[in-house]
């Protein structure tokens, strides 16, 4: 007993941290939140104000005259992009978690798995190099004219390509980010299927590839299910690669999947700078507001993948420290 | 599952032409385009590592690592010493709490607090890093006073790499079979005493894969540090608050934007550096794992 008691407070920190960053984000956030209100989630103005004015109360806090804060455009982006980068990536990590458990010749199996694995390991920022060095001059020169003349009657598709940077680019890099975590825990959970219901599938005559299609991954649908719903966590807080890649916009809503945009994650850092010029500081609290906001999604969705994971039987699983 | 293994024993069962035909194209397509995912995928991968291995490596030189940064010339050597320290500084302020954590998870089981805390750690893993950073920002950096700093750039990363700690420690302590535990207890031997003397140095190639897992994620991470270690083009001179310090993913962010071919040879080279490390990292957190597989196996 003696023992548990002297760990039980050192142990609690961990939980401590995430309660801590919610209280003081909030305690911080606070005026920011009284002064901007409901407004803050579905208008589109951050407008720091006439910042060569004079301060003036409104709502019973201090701003600057014509200071607004309204982050609808951030959600749109967050939430767009993430949809984009979750569209592409579960087909493509599903599929290439199939490939690898059973596709290639079982002596590369594990090296192949080993290089998936190492993949989820390289830094956002080195994703976002390769988006901004390689992958926007490509895009913007040969696949987006291509795609919207082509695919122009698709909805969103057609219109100004733009630049490159943009809604689309930042949904490319994010799934490219997230597809070696879903496929890692996915082919993870199917070579570790019991093998009886294989050998069964195989004796009544199945092929090696209707057997994975119509017995395994259903088998594995809800470890699926909760990968996907802890990557989309990963994309939604992305900050550097897509602060790279996205055109950082202000106050605009995408007309099209080319457009630039704005994360919340991303926000937070390419606007500190400017908001540190509000002497009232309401900016600086209002990007904490937007840091509030983002840690009660990523809670939220976290929260919901836990505890579909916990309920569902499926003890933690143990496909790499990312879960 | 019922529904499929009708459905699969329909279609074996009953072999027509035509369903013999559709099998025979749904198989071929299906191993198609999962064999194309993963190609395509792979592609990516292979022009990322070889964007920044064959751009790096020709950044790279003996000045890199000897001199300090010039405005966006010179070396790294102030980013390398800065990524080092702010690294180790955060795994060795985690180590603690995460570890007590996993211990306590592990071990512990029964109460209410594992749960609780279990859930906090697993949903903390999913924490932007940038709301990390800007708790940081807005607690240590401001209202303290700290600015940006070491110390407040290592209490960033420690809090990003505790739920990894935590996690991996208390799977390394699950493994440890449990009849280990009893014969501790059977010869009258305390639970603080099993736990630190048995289970800990059997859990403990677990544990250092966790370490070292959690320690390429803070070489690699960025967003934290923006606003709590700021950048310096100075080596650090020993003070843990109220100075800032470089980092190696600050330069691959700043200099690449940069107009100027000597900065994008400094992003390069960074970028090798903090690639290289990091997948070094994992591979050797891999081969700590499989060694004790195989100590294990062959005793």
């Amino acid at each position: 007993m003696g023992f548990r008691r002297l760990i039980a407070p050192l142990a609690s920190i961990v939980g401590l941290s995430l309660i801590v960053i919610v209280v003081f984000l909030g305690i911080y956030a606070w005026p920011a939140v009284k002064f901007n209100g409901w407004h803050f989630l579905i208008r589109n103005n951050w407008n720091l104000g006439n910042l060569y004015g004079n301060p003036i109360m409104r709502h019973g806090q201090q701003v600057m005259p014509g200071a607004a804060y309204g982050i609808l455009f951030l959600i749109v982006g967050t939430l767009l992009s993430t949809l984009i980068a979750v569209l592409i990536a579960v087909p493509f990590g599903v599929g290439a978690a199939m490939f690898l458990a059973e596709g290639i010749p079982p002596v590369l199996r594990p090296w192949l798995s080993f290089f998936v694995e190492l993949l989820a390991a390289i830094p956002s920022v080195v994703f976002g190099l390769w988006g901004y060095v390689l992958l926007i001059p490509f895009l913007s020169h040969h696949v987006f004219p291509f795609m919207a003349k082509r695919f122009g009657f698709i909805p969103f598709f057609k219109g100004s390509t733009g630049s490159g940077y943009g809604l689309l680019t930042c949904g490319l890099v994010l799934s490219l980010m997230i597809v070696p975590l879903i496929a890692a825990t996915v082919r993870d959970a199917l070579v570790s299927r019991p093998i009886g219901q294989r050998e069964a599938a195989l004796a009544l005559g199945a092929t090696r590839f209707e057997t994975l299609w119509a017995v395994e991954l259903p088998g594995v649908r809800r470890v699926i299910i909760a990968s996907t719903i802890l990557a989309t966590g990963r994309a939604l807080g992305e900050t550097m690669a897509v602060l790279m890649v996205s055109g950082n916009a202000l106050n605009y809503l995408p007309n099209n999947i080319y457009t630039p945009i704005s994360t919340m994650a991303s926000f937070i850092v390419s606007q500190l700078d400017s908001a540190l010029e509000d002497p009232t500081g309401m900016a600086v609290r209002s990007l904490a507001e937007v840091a509030l906001v983002l840690c009660a999604i990523s809670i939220v969705v976290n929260g919901i993948a836990r505890l579909l994971l916990y309920f569902s039987g499926q003890e933690r699983m143990e496909a790499g420290a990312w879960m | 599952m019922d529904v499929m293994a009708v459905d699969v024993r329909a279609a074996i069962v009953n072999p027509t032409l035509g369903r013999s035909l559709r099998r025979r194209i749904f198989n071929g397509l299906g191993w198609m385009l999962s064999a194309l995912t993963f190609l395509l995928l792979g592609a990516a991968m292979l022009s990322i590592l070889i964007l920044v291995f064959v751009r790096g490596a020709h950044a790279l030189n003996l000045k890199v690592f000897t001199h300090i940064t010039e405005g966006t010339s010179g070396g790294l050597l102030n980013a390398i010493e800065g990524t080092l320290i702010i690294s180790l500084g955060g795994i060795l302020l985690a180590i603690p709490p995460g570890l007590a954590a996993g211990i306590y998870l592990a071990e512990f089981n029964d109460g209410f607090l594992a749960p609780v805390l279990r859930f906090l750690s697993d949903v903390l893993v999913g924490v932007p890093s940038i709301v990390i950073g800007y708790f940081v920002y807005v607690t240590l950096v401001v209202d303290l006073g700290w600015q940006f700093s070491v110390a407040a750039a290592s209490i960033a990363l420690a809090i990003m790499s505790l739920p990894y700690i935590c996690r991996t420690s208390e799977v390394a302590l699950r493994q440890v079979p449990i009849t280990l535990r009893e014969a501790g207890h059977a010869l009258g031997v305390t639970t603080g005493t099993v736990t630190m003397r048995i289970c800990l140095p059997m859990a403990l190639p677990g544990i250092l894969t966790g370490v070292l897992l959690a320690l390429s994620i803070a070489v690699g991470e960025t967003a934290p540090l923006i606003y709590t270690a700021g950048w310096s083009s100075y080596l650090w001179t020993g003070h843990l608050t109220h100075e800032p310090v470089g980092y190696l993913t600050y330069v691959i962010w700043a200099f690449i934007t940069e107009p100027f071919e000597g900065a994008h040879a400094l992003a390069y080279a960074a970028a090798f550096l903090v690639t290289f490390f990091v997948l070094l990292i994992g591979v050797a957190a891999r081969m700590v794992l499989y060694r004790n597989a195989g100590a294990q196996r062959h005793s």
